[in-house]
Order: C-alpha cells, then sequence, then structure tokens
C-alpha cells in the first residue's frame, strides 16, 4: 500500500491510471482541470500509454469515450458543471448504448451567475440518464470509487456508465492522504474489460443503436431499469470484495454513522458528510443521540437501505446542496418518495445548504440539530424546506 | 451471374458488395449508391459512424442491418468526436488502423450534419489529426426530417422551410464551401466526388485509405425526393452538377489543388440544364436563375486559379 498526499483531482487521476484506462476524452473546465493535467502529465512521464484525445467540447468527449468504448476500450473523462451540462444528449447515448465509461464530475454550481464553487445540482440534474452516480466524501473515496466504478459498470449483468462525483475544491484542490494498493493487487480486482460486443468483430458485425420501432424500444428501457436494479446487488458485492482486499469496506450504499440509537439522522451526499459525522461527534459528546447516513450511490437509489434506517428513527434531516426549482431539494424529494408505500414515516425537513459553496459547518449542523428535535419532540413540522443560510 | 474475367478486368470498381439489399433508401436515393460504393472500396474490416440523417433509416432498423460492416448510430453533431474516439481506442488496443491492411474508420454524415450542427466536432476531427476518412454524402438539405434547408442548400432552392409563396420566400444564401473549411485545418487529403462518377469516387477513397491522417470526401448524392425530381434522374443530374461547375470534382493534396472535372479547357454547360430538371427550383425567377449561374461560374474561376497558383 503507498500512501501518497493529493488533491481530490489527483486521487481520480491517479485512480484512472491504476484502473489501466485505454481512452481518455476530456475537456478542460475549472475545477476539473487538474485531472486531466495529471493524466497528461502521466503520458509524457512514460507512466501510462492511455491514448489521450484533447477533445475541442465536452459533448465530444463524451462522444469521443463513447466512439471508444464501443470499440472496446477502457474509457474514462471528467467535467463539471457546463460541462456535464453540456454532455447531456450523450449521457443518454452511453446508457442508451450499454457502455460502461466512467466520468469524474467535479460537482460545481450551474450559471448564471457565474459560481466555480460547489453544488450537487449539475450531477443530479443528470438522474435520469441511466448513469449511476456515488458520490465521494473525501479524496479516497474518488480514488476507490473510480476503481469500483469500472467495476460495477463493466460487470456482465450491468453494462451502464457510472459517475463519480467530489466536491469542487473542497475536494477538487484539497490535499489530504489517499492508500493506493500496489498495482498488481488492483489488476486483480480490476481485470482488463470483456466487452459483451465490439466493433472491431468484422466476421459478425454489429450495427449499435439503429432505429427501434415502438415494438421494440420499450424492451430496450426495460433492460436498463433492470441492469440498474441488479447494479445494486452489484455494487455491494464489489463494495464487500474492495473491503476484504483493501480494507475499505464499500458494501453499503448508505454509510451510516452512529444512527444505532439515534433519534434524529442527517443525511446527505457528498463532502458535507465529513462535517456532519465531526459535527455528530460534538453533539454527541453534549448528549444529543443523533447520527449521519451518507447516501453514497444516488443511482441506483438504495431504497432498502433507507427503508431500514427509517424504521428506526423519528427524524431525518436531509441536507440538499442543490434544488430543484418548483419542487425541493432532490435527494429529499427521493427519499420522502421511497417511504411514502412503507410503514416508515419518520418526521422528514429538508435544509438547503452549502448551495453555490457557501460555509457549512459544524455549528450549522447544530442548529439544524435543535430545530429538528424541536420539530420531533412537538410533532410538528413548520416547514418542509428550510433556505437555512438565507440572510434575513 | 458470373461476370467473365475479361470484364472484371477493366472495370476499377470491386465486384465484391458489401452493401446489401433490403435497404430501406428511396427510389433514386444517391446517398444509397455512395454507401454501396464505399463499402465496395473498403470491404468489411470498416467501422462506421453514422449520426442523425437519412443512412440511419436506410441502414435498416433493429434487429436488422443492412452493412456488411460494423455500425455505430451516434447523434447528429457527434460524427467527427466519435470517429475519433474509434480510432484512438483501436491505436490503444494496438490494431493497424488504415493502409491497405489496416481497419478503416468511416464517418459518414449528410449536409446538416456536417456543415451545420457537426461543424465543430467535424473541425476538432480534423484538427486533431485522426487517422480516419470524414465523408459527407451532399444532398443539400436535411433530407430525412422532411426537406429543411441546411447551409449547404443552393440559393434559389424551395425547401420546406424556405417555401416561396407569395412572397417569393426561397433560400437566399449561397451553398456554404464546407470543403474550404475542411481545406483551412491543413489535412493531407480532401476531395469532392459524385455519385455520377463512380470510378472517381473509389480512386479518391482508395487514395484517403493510403494516407496518413484524416481525409475528408465531399460526396454530391442526389435526393429525388428533396429535390422534386425524377427518380429515374438521378445520375444524370449528380453528373450534370459536375459538368456545369456547379458542383466541380477536385482533390486537395498536400497543399496542391487539382481539379479532375470538368474540363478547364472549355465553358461549363449552363446552369439551367441542371436546374431545370428539378421542381426544387421552379419558383427561381430568370433574375435567380442569373444570380446562381453567376455564383457558380465565380466560384469556377477561384477554384481554376487555385489550381494554377497551387497545382
Amino acid at each position: 500500500m503507498v500512501k501518497k498526499v493529493v488533491s481530490g483531482n489527483y486521487a481520480a487521476a491517479y485512480a484512472a491510471k491504476h484502473a489501466r484506462v485505454e481512452v481518455v476524452a476530456a475537456y478542460p473546465i475549472t475545477p476539473q482541470t487538474s485531472i486531466i493535467e495529471k493524466i497528461a502529465e502521466f503520458i509524457a512521464n512514460g507512466e501510462s500509454d492511455i491514448q489521450y484525445v484533447p477533445v475541442e467540447s465536452e459533448h465530444s468527449a463524451m462522444a469521443a469515450c463513447i466512439g471508444a468504448s464501443a470499440t472496446g476500450a477502457r474509457a474514462f473523462t471528467a467535467t463539471s458543471a457546463q460541462g456535464l451540462a453540456l454532455m447531456h444528449e450523450m449521457l443518454h447515448w452511453a446508457s442508451g448504448a450499454r457502455l460502461p465509461i466512467v466520468m469524474v464530475d467535479v460537482n460545481r454550481a450551474m450559471a448564471p451567475p457565474w459560481s466555480v464553487w460547489d453544488d450537487q445540482t449539475d450531477s443530479l440534474a443528470q438522474r435520469d440518464t441511466g448513469w449511476m452516480q456515488f458520490y465521494a466524501e473525501n479524496n479516497q473515496e474518488v480514488y476507490d470509487g473510480v476503481l469500483m466504478a469500472f467495476k460495477v459498470a463493466e460487470h456482465k449483468d450491468v453494462q451502464l456508465p457510472a459517475m463519480i462525483i467530489e466536491s469542487a475544491f473542497i475536494l477538487s484542490h484539497t490535499y489530504a492522504i489517499v492508500d493506493m494498493p500496489p498495482q498488481e493487487e488492483i489488476d486483480e480486482f480490476l481485470p482488463p474489460r470483456k466487452p459483451l460486443y465490439t466493433l472491431t468483430d468484422f466476421d459478425n458485425p454489429i450495427a449499435v443503436g439503429a432505429l427501434a420501432t415502438p415494438a421494440d424500444y420499450y424492451e430496450f428501457r426495460y433492460k436498463i431499469a433492470k441492469a440498474m436494479e441488479k447494479a445494486k446487488e452489484v455494487i455491494k458485492e464489489v463494495g464487500k470484495e474492495f473491503g476484504e482486499r483493501f480494507g475499505r469496506d464499500y458494501s453499503q450504499m448508505i454509510e451510516l454513522y452512529k444512527t444505532e440509537d439515534a433519534d434524529i439522522v442527517f443525511m446527505g451526499m457528498g463532502s458535507l458528510m465529513g462535517t456532519v459525522k465531526e459535527a455528530v461527534d460534538v453533539l454527541r459528546r453534549e448528549g444529543y443521540k443523533v447520527g449521519a447516513a451518507k447516501v453514497r450511490w444516488f443511482r441506483p437509489f438504495p431504497s432498502e437501505e433507507l427503508y431500514e434506517l427509517a424504521k428506526n428513527v423519528q427524524g431525518i434531516a436531509v441536507l440538499d446542496r442543490n434544488f430543484s426549482f418548483g419542487q425541493e431539494g432532490i435527494l429529499f424529494n427521493e427519499a420522502k418518495g421511497v417511504l411514502y408505500n412503507t410503514d416508515a414515516k419518520p418526521i422528514m425537513k429538508d435544509y438547503i445548504v452549502g448551495i453555490g459553496g457557501r460555509d457549512f459547518t459544524v455549528e450549522d449542523v447544530k442548529k439544524i440539530a435543535n430545530d429538528m428535535l424541536k420539530i420531533v419532540e412537538s410533532g410538528k413540522l413548520d416547514e418542509e424546506v428550510d433556505w437555512f443560510h438565507l440572510k434575513r | 451471374m458470373e461476370i467473365p474475367e475479361s470484364v472484371k478486368k477493366r472495370v476499377s470498381i470491386p465486384f465484391e458488395e458489401h452493401f446489401y439489399a433490403g435497404h430501406t433508401a428511396c427510389q433514386g436515393c444517391g446517398a444509397a449508391l455512395g454507401l454501396r460504393y464505399v463499402l465496395k472500396a473498403y470491404g468489411k474490416k470498416t467501422i462506421f459512424s453514422i449520426p442523425a440523417c437519412c443512412s440511419t433509416i436506410i441502414a435498416g432498423p433493429w434487429p436488422y442491418s443492412a452493412f456488411g460492416a460494423p455500425l455505430f448510430h451516434t447523434a447528429f453533431e457527434t460524427t467527427g468526436a466519435v470517429i475519433g474516439g474509434i480510432e484512438a481506442a483501436l491505436k490503444a488496443k494496438g490494431y493497424k488502423v488504415k493502409g491497405e491492411d489496416g481497419i478503416m474508420v468511416v464517418g459518414w454524415a449528410g449536409d446538416g450534419g456536417t456543415a451545420d450542427i457537426g461543424l465543430q466536432a467535424l473541425s476538432g476531427f480534423l484538427e486533431r489529426g485522426h487517422d480516419a476518412v470524414y465523408i459527407m454524402y451532399d444532398n443539400e438539405a436535411y433530407m430525412n426530417t422532411g426537406i429543411q434547408r441546411s447551409s449547404s442548400t443552393p440559393y434559389g432552392a424551395w425547401t420546406t422551410n424556405t417555401p416561396g409563396g407569395k412572397k417569393h420566400f426561397l433560400e437566399k444564401r449561397h451553398k456554404k464551401s464546407v470543403i474550404d473549411i475542411v481545406i483551412a485545418h491543413d489535412i493531407p487529403y480532401a476531395a469532392t466526388a459524385s455519385i455520377a462518377y463512380p470510378e472517381d469516387f473509389i480512386r479518391k477513397l482508395k487514395k484517403a485509405q493510403k494516407i496518413k491522417g484524416p481525409s475528408f470526401i465531399q460526396l454530391y448524392a442526389s435526393c429525388p425526393t428533396g429535390w422534386r425530381s425524377p427518380t429515374d434522374k438521378s445520375i444524370e443530374l449528380a453528373r450534370l452538377a459536375v459538368q456545369t461547375a456547379y458542383f466541380p470534382l477536385y482533390e486537395y493534396e498536400n497543399g496542391k489543388y487539382k481539379i479532375n472535372m470538368p474540363s478547364t479547357k472549355k465553358e461549363p454547360k449552363p446552369l439551367i440544364e441542371f436546374l431545370k430538371l428539378q421542381g426544387r427550383f421552379k419558383y427561381m425567377t430568370k433574375e435567380d436563375i442569373e444570380i446562381l449561374q453567376e455564383w457558380v461560374l465565380k466560384r469556377w474561376e477561384l477554384l481554376k486559379k487555385k489550381a494554377e497558383i497551387f497545382g
């Protein structure tokens, strides 16, 4: 095991190299740039023989990855915010053509107004594109996430693309220790890709993506739905194997932190959950019975795990670093929907936090804990959605 | 029927077929002919990518394919990027790309998918120097969506969104010269070709195969449906487009221009011969025809100058 002090972006680049990615097609955007710079450096140093395609847009980055992946290569890219939005059409193409491309998205707020800071709305707006989504809490999870994502995506029963998501600057440009297993152990965990089909079988030429009439299109979509369902099992298996090999277990799609006896649970995704865990420790010392639930995988959505958690708590404070205009925070919306047809009915409140890189601190979590306790004790929910930081 | 060896020897077009019966092109479709020639020239060791266009449909619906070679259907604006990705993957996997025995990677896109929505990806593909061939089959409008004008539609043409009418609302802009934009990228090989001259087209395809780096061919492909022309006039129209110098055939190879057709020694045929066979030009006034004729001759003179100076 090699320990390196690296940024989240460098962790992503190392993971791509260690995953023996064959083609990278990418376009620069702040704060993603140091991922593709580092990969270029690997190539320049002779450390990697990745085919690097410096495309003229993110739309073409995804299109080139699609071409490469359909030809049988392990393809990787990275982007952020506007770039991800520009890719949108091709995200559907990647999943529709069942191509196990892995991409790192650095969560960044959508413009206007311009912002380069952390916000989950860019990736969550891609919710329905048929991509798996993994939200990393720290640089280690960025690294581990990329390695696992390839294994899950390339699984014969999954064959869907995956997005590993990290926070702008908070992770992308902040250095931390990342454990990197020896290459041969990674190779054992992640052998070369075995595509189910490729464009290089000239004796059995295939046509991918041809017109499907209403008599067939429906079944194509059903198959993706089933593959996404199956991905839950594969994610847990791969996460368990990862833990057995490298000592960090990812068999749970929701990581639970001190929730066993908790009355109130803070639920959220990504780097802000690091702050929340620290706040849980502080609050526990002060006698609060609180815990944290970090949703690692947003797609496929861990409905069963959420139900198991929700059964035993009185209140869930959902922390959404995102918003769906005309509705509410996206994680809140999803979680409520999951529980509707169940007997688990904790009080749930949506706290809109950290949008556009607004600081979210341990003190903030404490405030939310007190607010939520009041609601749970009184049984009265004052409002469903709380724009928590608003200057009033 | 067995073709005698003596005949085979005289014909430069391969007899082998890799574009099969059962494709769904309209009668007299120039694009279908073009595809047949590309597959004849390159054979089955060719990977195609085709964006949204008539050829998406021509290739056949799932689970069929009229292609005897692998085909990746892609989104409208992405041909250049997808073939770039395919080529990168082939190189990563250690395959030989292009050349006599290498794998051919072919982007096959219409004029809308090339001159308009796909121009950026085309530019990126050319500029990055991928070893692949990009073929723009030019039928001068968005035919698959129902004959809407593209930037490759000629002056005076009727289309469904330049419908003529009382206000004489026809295409008001001259045809965009995509090949000039392509040549500005300083690529090794670019050429125009026509379905009326298959030997010339195949020779150009073969040349593109041998040359390292990106190649581009703009193929003039008649569309009786969109041009409102008789289906048995497709070849004749494509030939007249060349003979009138409306669509001259030429090559740009390593900085040098070479005109193939029509002859530079004599006057091209009058444009009206090309126009009069097509319903799409029937709303043009005498003045419109003069404007278009003048433009054609001006462009022809310019091309001749280029061939003279950079020949």
